[in-house]
């Protein structure tokens, strides 16, 4: 049977569930990105302790030291929920594959001077590692933090990570070949240029406070490296000595760092607004792995930067303290 | 042999499929139900791309196939050219 | 151009393997054991990470471009069918209180599918299983999230879902699948891919998607059925990820062989006695059936899961013993589970109610041997103290089940005259179970199940009414209060169908739309 229903007016019962209208204090019609963030992670009466981590609750505030009245209180402010996440993601994947296609057309990669396109290979590369360790930690956080506010972005995050390695790779083999990646790999574990960074990345690999785990990857590493890596020295830097190509190539990146930053920036903000408390474990973190993070990138720059990489680098770290500054963290 | 099967939604994009499937498995039976179409097979199924392609006229990527695909059985092996669905025993 | 080199074109699976194998290496400044930790103490030897075949081999990208076609085409049709009051084009009302039964037992359920997955994808050290674990997380937020947008606009118009995240953490017939996840997500990360991506996803999942979905199909519900049938294509994913998983850890080490069965024994029980939900719906919630619960059970379980455990068997692994009891049990499983939701209609938040006699006509042709000789003298008793005015509200709190948390309802394997209980003292304590199986799953693991969470008791202990209520106090009444922590609207929420407000409402909507009024 079907009715035309066109001339119908019915009046609902209600406009959203009990918990959203709790939550945003009327009842009127919410967002999909509310509908789908706010409480879906279980609350009350767990059943069993969890096997793999039997002094906490499957889902417990407490594995992390930053204390929230309402963890959700953190939002995004891309309002990410599946599917405008992955429509985001499926238009700069068209952008992406627009450009590699452009540079593989028209043999771009081979106009490249040789010495630059050595220095993207040696630079890029071992970054490919730097991300599969980022999708690790994003998964870690994604696992274990509290409230979908907090959690859910960062599933985002660790596939996003395990694009832009795949991106790196794309870029790897384009420029050179499977054995680029293979030398990149063997530079990564053996280099001196790198250990500070995979110090710093395996080093990672063990924090179990969630919140934590967010601030040493995602505000701080990530808030040195991609505007040290990409708006620096790819698209500002080697651009100028004909590497426009590979800032086509690595335009998600970029992109992406800028959308990401935003939800990063809320985040910190978020939580050090809550309490002083929270503001001190901050800026503590901040501080010891923000300084962790630029020395050890400093070598990694160095391929690229030479003389110069002392200055960038100072200015790197400037703006990031000046960013955090306005997230109402000093550091 | 055990039975294998694909079944997808029915659509536009894969009433070419589903023709291509047949041809390519003779053996092959159509269980057509409410908004999805069964394939049935006789321990093996083959989805190959060139035949897809020769039916719709353009390039096909046999990883569209998931856009579409309801549920299967049996173990999966993906190429780029065929999807094989097989028992071992 | 003369520097260029012809470059050896990849094929997918080599263009895979430096896409997600390459990414990984061997750290040496901290111990595996720390990053990884895990990952021994079920006693699984896994020797060689890298002999796990990646099943689909999709890049992010190429997942990112499918997903949004699926969900721009998701979304059309979800808003479509809200414009146009798609919900008054459902057979009857009655059909409603599967998608309240869905949303507030199986959509949670999603959600803690999509965290277990993201655990376990970090647990595992090999590229492999996290990339596909990873993957399935994401899928699985997927799932949850579309559902809940999905039936949004159901809760609009009808009752019993305003608040299903709440209800799922106290209702106590919602502890039933809660319970179950709370389970999988507990136990360590290789067990937890058995339990939901082996048994789960691998060999019920067609149990709970295909009869709901063509469910939903055949009674108009285009909607649900548009959710669902796009949920079931990254479905395809998961089941391919949940055979990999299991013939990996078999093939790793012969001594990974018991581990696992004894895991596909329990999984595929604990899965059989949440899918008791789907069995009522099924034949009796789906004012059009599609087909029994017994028929459902013959071709997805006992033909496919056949044709599965022979392909198995290879590796020494064989049919779950349970497997006998079910066969027993497919003759009597809904019309238990229905009888005891009508009996306990106040404290659900749905509506039941007797089936008419064609219904009656239809139950006694699938169900030859059962249906006319135990449950129909039932119902038609029912019927009649019904028209009487008598609707039968049972205010008893029944006994449950220790592991399933099911009421003790289900007779007798071979004797359906016959209540089944087991129990099993442990350390000065009783212990109640339906079955042998829920019993010789809480003997192997009772530290575990004694920390269950059990509605029953729960009430009983106090713990289930609104903060602040005085038991004590004068004319003080138990259900009402129970009822009020669970956030039902007494009299909307719950009890029979033919009382309720969505019954008048659908009526009355109907009306309008064909008539003129």
């Amino acid at each position: 049977m079907q009715i035309d229903l066109r001339t119908v007016s019915i009046k609902p019962l209600r406009h959203t569930f009990d918990n959203i209208a709790r939550r945003i204090g009327a009842d009127k019609p919410a967002s999909r990105y509310q509908e789908g963030t706010l409480d879906m992670q279980q609350t009350a009466n767990f059943h069993y302790r969890p096997t793999w981590d039997p002094e906490h609750e499957i889902y417990d505030a407490s594995r992390t030291a930053i204390k929230m009245a309402d963890w959700y209180a953190f939002k995004d402010p891309r309002q990410f929920y599946y599917g405008a996440y992955t429509l985001a993601r499926a238009k700069q994947q068209d952008t992406a594959e627009a450009n590699f296609d452009f540079v593989e057309n028209r043999g771009l990669a081979s106009t490249l001077p040789e010495s630059l396109r050595d220095t993207v290979l040696k630079l890029l590369l071992p970054l490919r590692h730097v991300a599969w360790g980022s999708n690790m930690n994003n998964a870690s956080v994604c696992a274990y933090s509290y409230g979908t506010g907090f959690s859910q972005p960062h599933i985002y995050q660790a596939m996003d990570q395990l694009g832009i390695a795949q991106y790196i790779t794309r870029v790897g083999l384009l420029l050179g070949d499977v054995e680029s990646l293979d030398e990149a790999k063997r530079a990564w574990t053996e280099d001196d240029t790198w250990q500070g960074l995979r110090r710093y990345v395996e080093d990672s690999f063990v924090i179990k406070d969630p919140v934590e785990l967010f601030v040493v990857q995602n505000v701080v590493l990530d808030g040195l490296m991609y505007p040290l890596v990409y708006d620096t020295i790819i698209d500002d830097v080697l651009s100028s000595q004909g590497g426009t190509p590979v800032a086509m190539l690595t335009q998600f990146m970029t992109d992406w760092y800028a959308e990401t930053k935003k939800w990063v920036d809320a985040t910190v903000k978020i939580a050090a607004a809550e309490s002083p408390e929270n503001k001190q474990i901050l800026s503590q973190w901040l501080t010891a792995w923000r300084d962790r993070a630029a020395a050890a990138l400093l070598p990694v720059a160095r391929i690229a930067l030479g003389e110069r990489t002392d200055a960038v680098m100072a200015d790197v770290v400037q703006q990031f303290n000046a960013r955090m500054a306005k997230a109402g963290v000093a550091i | 042999m055990s039975t294998v099967f694909l079944a997808l939604q029915t659509n536009e994009d894969t009433r070419p499929i589903i023709e291509a499937i047949l041809q390519d498995n003779p053996s092959a039976v159509v269980d057509e139900q409410p908004a999805m179409v069964k394939i049935n097979a006789d321990g093996r199924l083959v989805v190959r791309r060139e035949t897809i392609e020769e039916l719709i006229g353009r390039d096909y990527d046999l990883q569209e196939l998931q856009v579409n695909m309801i549920t299967m059985s049996g173990n999966l092996d993906q190429t780029d050219d065929e999807i094989t669905l097989f028992w071992k025993s | 151009m003369d520097m260029q080199v012809a470059k050896k074109k990849l094929g997918l699976k080599e263009r895979y393997a430096v896409m997600t194998r390459g990414l990984d290496w061997t750290p040496s400044y901290q111990k595996m054991e720390d990053i990884y930790p895990c990952i021994a103490y079920e006693g699984i030897k896994i020797h060689d990470w890298d002999k796990w075949e990646d099943p689909f081999r999709l890049t992010m990208d190429a997942y990112w471009k499918y997903q949004a076609e699926k969900e721009r085409k998701l979304y059309a049709i979800i808003d479509a069918f809200n414009q146009n009051n798609g919900h008054l084009n459902v057979t009857d009302a009655r059909y409603i209180n599967t998608v309240k039964l869905f949303i507030s037992g199986i959509s949670p359920l999603e959600y803690v599918a999509h965290r277990g997955f993201a655990h376990a994808g970090r647990a595992f050290p090999g590229p492999g299983p996290r990339v596909a674990c990873l993957m399935q997380s994401l899928d699985e937020i997927r799932h949850a999230q579309t559902q809940v947008h999905s039936i949004s606009n159901y809760n609009k118009y009808y009752n019993g879902m305003h608040d299903f995240h709440h209800m799922h953490d106290r209702v106590w017939f919602l502890s039933v699948p809660k319970s179950f996840f709370d389970d999988a997500i507990t136990a360590g990360p290789f067990e937890f891919m058995v339990s939901i991506g082996f048994s789960f996803e691998y060999v019920l999942t067609n149990l709970l998607f295909v009869p709901f979905v063509s469910g939903a199909a055949y009674n108009g519900d285009m909607g649900t059925m548009t959710f669902g049938f796009s949920a079931q294509s990254d479905e395809a994913r998961h089941m391919t990820l949940g055979l990999e998983v299991i013939k990996f850890i078999l093939e790793q080490d012969p001594a990974n062989v018991p581990i696992v069965q004894r895991w596909i024994d329990k999984w595929t029980w604990r899965g059989y006695r949440v899918l008791t939900l789907v069995a009522m719906m099924m034949d009796y919630m789906l004012p059009k059936r599609t087909m029994s619960w017994k028929e459902a059970w013959e071709v997805y379980f006992e033909e496919n899961g056949g044709a599965l455990f022979k392909d198995l068997a290879r590796y020494g692994i064989t049919m779950p013993k349970c497997a006998e009891q079910i066969a027993l049990e497919k003759d009597h499983l809904s019309h238990q589970a229905w009888s005891t939701f009508y009996n306990y209609a106040a404290a659900a938040n749905f509506h039941t109610w007797m089936p008419d006699e064609d219904e009656m006509a239809w139950l006694s042709s699938k169900y030859p041997e059962s249906f006319d000789k135990q449950y129909r003298p039932r119902y038609e008793f029912w019927r009649e103290q019904a028209a009487k005015g008598n609707r039968f509200y049972n205010k008893t709190l029944p006994m449950l089940c220790q592991t399933c948390q099911i009421p003790l309802v289900f007779t007798e394997p071979g004797d359906p005259t016959k209540i089944c209980y087991r129990e099993v003292d442990y350390k000065a304590e009783k212990y109640h179970f339906c079955s042998d199986h829920c019993k010789e799953i809480f003997e192997h693991e009772p530290e575990k199940y004694v920390q269950a969470w059990l509605p029953v008791h729960q009430i009983y202990q106090g713990n289930c009414f609104p903060e602040g209520t005085d038991p004590t106090a004068e004319g003080f009444d138990p259900l009402a209060a129970v009822l009020k922590y669970y956030n039902f609207e007494n009299g909307r929420d719950n009890l029979d169908f033919d009382i309720s407000e969505d019954k008048k409402n659908f009526d009355e909507w109907r009306g309008q739309a064909t008539k003129n009024i």
